[in-house]
């Protein structure tokens, strides 16, 4: 099976992520889009991996630990990104990305 | 004795610091201790050295002192050339400067102390400068020392710098200098280029190599010229000197008769090789000098302020030198340059003690009959004319003359014109002497009441200058009277690396006789004619016409010069402030700040502060980004 | 076509119209609920490549913690309801259309380039023992510093959470 089906897949997730951060303006959507994008990039490791383990390379661990480090970032970020968007509610009583336009108050 | 030499422009550099440093609190007689004593003791030194270089078969020596410029291949190092030229103009320069100095503590003695002092410290300054100039041994060096008498003679001219003409005269002499400094720089620029030396042995040794009508050669002398005619007043930047004499009277002997504007012919002296071999180059010499020569003293014939005669006749007899130089008369150019501050500084000084007595009076159809009040300056006068003139005997007549015979020798149009020049300086300094000397006062009473013979600190100076100006022609006699020639003998050393490209002129024995003659009946009719028609000098008040006032008016050269340069150059600059600098310059300044302001207001608006229009943004840019890596 | 290529092209489907439905649908928790479905589907993609531990660790943490948390944090704003007013609607077609761009981009740069293909064989790689060994000898000092990344964004949700 050739890899490209595992990079168009990718491309089509990554750019429906795209699409979703260009269009939503609810912040938590957003940040989904965001997490969806980190997904499509992991899978596409996971699968130059594979290929590489496939055409014989004895060290491409790397690639899936790579994978696992994104992870733990993205478990970190999300633990931030929504203590920060609750916050953001709690103060506008919104989630809408626009209401916060203003550097001051 | 030689190694020492560092001290002969230190001291004076010392007594400029310390009359400069501490005018506030020097006392007149202190500072005129100061000033003169230092350069008393140069002239001592100075003298000593002489006796040095004097002996025969005396070696040129180079004193290095520090490294001034070492940058690649070339080494400018701060160094002291001593030898027979240097050594002369050490003397003329120290012991003109010696006596002037003296004089001044008492013609500047109303001064306040703080202007006296001052005063003491630029003439020590300049003294420096001078000596620094005529040392060096590289054209760097010189070049310091020629910047630094130029800076002096500025400050000098403007030393009453309460009064706007002076400051304008000084202005003049200062401007007018530069465009020929420029001229000297750029010689010592090519000189780099060309032989990547400046220092005088290592150039001058290698001068002979280009051979004869190079035309790198040409320019190198063209441009050096061009500094000395500023310097030393040659057409056609000559009108400074006479504007010079704003600055006191001992300045005027000192710098703008005596020494600064001997530089010129100094420099020429010193690059003789390189003249020599640029025999086209000193044919524009030889005629510029006798142009100005001749012009100088035609003005001279009309002026009625006692120091533009003097003035005049100094931008004549440099003219004279010049003459000298371009006919490759080097030892009678030098010569007449010891000769003429000898007898000038007496003019010069001699002036400053009536001017004096005449409480600063210098329109001599206002003076009249002086001789019965100051019988010393009256004999002194008498003898610098005499010499100017020419008379035989006396210092001026042995150096015009063996300028005349070298003249002859060249060209004899040349001479007849040099002789019309001499002839004419005999009746302009014997007009003057005079007008103000017989004859009866036409001044005030007041001034009549004032009128006094100076003191012995102005009369000394004279009468040791009168007594130099009757002795001093006999180190350079003719060969006729069978007495070797002195001077020639001592400098040919110097002169000698030129002497196998220079054609000699001998003349004979009668000839020359009959020259001497010939020159010296002229001078006497014209001592007479000017005694006739001015012993009993009444001012007619009348206008001058036609050449006359042609010639009161000098040439009306500053008119000309007025009206092909400085007007011009005037409605140039303002054409460029009015219209360039505000319609161009200003315009784009202030139109590229407010294009900026305005940009900047628009671009502004694209920080909405919406995140999404910021990501919309930012991918649109990874988007180009994308196509141009993986599509360009 | 082998019984991979088919379940390749079914995850793949169910991750795209997933992926498709988080970006489309009004109700954020429905957003979420598609997220976790296409999330599901990359975990079975994970386990056809021969990443099991992958396979686990993308369950747990994402489908299970993040996911959970995102829902959490809906629920506890009441945001289920309709609340994303809907205009200025020429962002949406521009962030559409500058998306699709880059995915045409994307897709016409790659789409000639060479590279091995993945065999239908199985490896050991992605097993947690292989992993391990990795992870504690070349990659201890990034797992460390992970570690304390961990540690300042709790500190950082605490700080930013009693605000």
């Amino acid at each position: 099976m050739p890899v490209q089906y595992y990079i168009f897949l990718s491309i089509a997730l990554f750019c429906i992520g795209v699409m979703g951060v260009l269009m939503r303006r609810n912040a938590i959507i957003i940040f989904m889009c965001i997490e969806l994008m980190l997904n499509a990039v992991n899978l596409l490791l996971v699968a130059f991996s594979k290929m590489w383990v496939d055409a014989g390379r004895v060290d491409a661990a790397s690639a899936q630990l790579f994978v696992f480090f994104v992870m733990v970032v993205a478990a970190a970020e999300v633990s931030v990104g929504l203590a920060i968007i609750v916050m953001m509610y709690r103060n506008t009583h919104s989630v809408d990305i626009n209401i916060l336009s203003r550097l001051k108050n | 004795m030689i190694h020492l030499v560092w001290l002969v422009p230190f001291l004076p550099l010392l007594g400029f610091l310390i009359n400069g440093l501490g005018r506030r609190y020097l006392s007149k007689s202190l500072t005129g201790v100061i000033g003169s004593g230092s350069v008393v003791a140069a002239f001592v030194i100075s003298l000593l050295i002489f006796f040095e270089v004097r002996t025969p078969g005396f070696a040129p020596q180079v004193v290095t002192l520090f490294d001034f410029i070492n940058v690649g291949s070339l080494h400018i190092p701060f160094a002291f050339q001593v030898d027979q030229l240097s050594a002369l103009f050490l003397l003329i320069i120290t012991g003109v400067g010696s006596l002037i100095h003296i004089y001044s503590t008492s013609y500047m003695h109303e001064e306040s102390n703080e202007g006296f002092a001052r005063y003491f410290a630029y003439l020590n300054l300049f003294v420096f400068s001078m000596l620094i100039l005529v040392l060096g041994a590289n054209y760097v060096m010189m070049f310091i020392g020629w910047e630094g008498v130029g800076l002096c003679s500025y400050l000098l001219i403007g030393f009453w710098f309460k009064n706007i003409d002076y400051n304008k005269a000084a202005n003049k002499a200062f401007i007018m200098n530069r465009i020929g400094d420029l001229g000297f720089l750029l010689g010592i620029f090519l000189l780099i280029q060309q032989f990547g030396s400046v220092t005088f042995t290592e150039v001058f040794a290698q001068v002979p190599g280009i051979g004869t009508g190079s035309t790198v050669l040409f320019a190198i002398a063209m441009l050096l010229f061009i500094g000395a005619m500023g310097k030393s007043a040659q057409i056609p930047l000559y009108t400074w000197l006479p504007d010079a004499m704003a600055g006191p009277t001992p300045v005027s002997a000192l710098i703008h008769a005596a020494t600064m504007v001997t530089a010129g012919i100094y420099m020429v002296a010193r690059s003789n090789v390189i003249y020599s071999l640029a025999p086209c180059i000193q044919a524009i010499i030889a005629i510029i000098g006798l142009a100005t020569a001749l012009l100088a003293a035609s003005i001279a014939l009309k002026q009625n302020d006692i120091k533009k005669v003097l003035a005049y006749s100094t931008v004549s007899q440099l003219g004279y030198m010049f003459l000298a130089l371009g006919v490759g008369a080097y030892t009678a150019a030098v010569f007449h340059v010891m000769t003429h501050a000898f007898f000038k500084a007496l003019l010069f000084l001699g002036s400053g003690s009536v001017i004096h007595a005449m409480g600063g009076e210098q329109d001599i159809r206002k003076m009249g009959g002086l001789k019965k009040w100051m019988p010393v300056t009256n004999i002194t006068f008498l003898i610098g004319c005499l010499a100017i003139a020419g008379i035989p005997g006396l210092s001026g007549f042995f150096s015009k003359d063996e300028i005349l015979a070298h003249t002859f020798g060249y060209n004899k149009i040349m001479y007849a014109l040099a002789l019309l020049g001499a002839l004419m300086t005999a009746f302009y300094m014997f007009r003057l002497y005079y007008i103000t000397f017989s004859g009866k006062f036409r001044g005030t009473h007041e001034q009549e009441h004032h009128l006094h013979e100076s003191p012995a600190a102005i009369t000394l100076p004279l009468i040791v200058l009168a007594v130099l100006s009757v002795i001093g022609g006999y180190v350079g006699m003719p060969e006729v009277f069978g007495v070797p020639h002195f001077l020639a003998e001592y400098l040919s050393p110097i002169f000698a690396p030129s002497a196998p490209y220079l054609h000699a002129h001998h003349l004979s024995h009668a000839l020359e006789w009959g020259l001497m003659g010939l020159s010296t009946a002229l001078v006497i009719v014209m001592i007479l004619w000017a005694r006739g028609k001015f012993s009993n000098y009444q001012d007619a008040g009348t206008e001058n016409t036609g050449i006359a006032k042609v010639l009161e008016n000098k040439w009306y050269v500053d008119e000309l010069y007025d009206a092909i340069i400085v007007k011009p150059l005037m409605a140039l600059s303002g054409f460029f402030q009015n219209m360039v600098e505000k319609a161009g310059i200003d315009a784009l300044v202030n139109g590229v700040g407010r294009g900026v302001k305005w940009g900047s207001g628009r671009v502004r608006l694209l920080q909405n502060g919406q995140v999404g229009f910021y990501i919309f943004a930012m991918v649109i840019g990874m988007v180009v980004l994308l196509v141009i890596s993986l599509f360009l | 076509m082998g019984i991979q290529q088919i379940i390749f092209i079914v995850l793949s489907a169910i991750a795209i119209a997933a992926a498709l439905g988080v970006i489309l649908s009004r109700n954020p928790v429905n957003s979420v609920l598609c997220m976790i479905t296409c999330f599901v589907a990359i975990a079975g993609h994970y386990i056809m490549l021969n990443a099991q531990f992958l396979f686990v660790v993308h369950l747990i943490v994402y489908t299970g913690a993040i996911m959970v948390l995102f829902l959490f944090v809906l629920m506890m704003m009441n945001l289920n309801a309709e609340i994303e007013p809907q205009k200025r609607n020429w962002l949406k077609y521009a962030g559409a259309i500058s998306g699709g761009a880059l995915l045409l981009v994307l897709v016409a740069a790659l789409r000639d380039a060479s590279m091995p293909a993945i065999q239908s064989t199985s490896t050991e790689i992605g097993l947690v023992a292989n992993l391990g060994k990795t992870l504690f000898t070349s990659y201890v000092v990034p797992f460390e510093l992970s570690s304390v990344l961990f540690l300042s964004a709790m500190v950082g949700a605490v700080v930013i959470g009693k605000k």
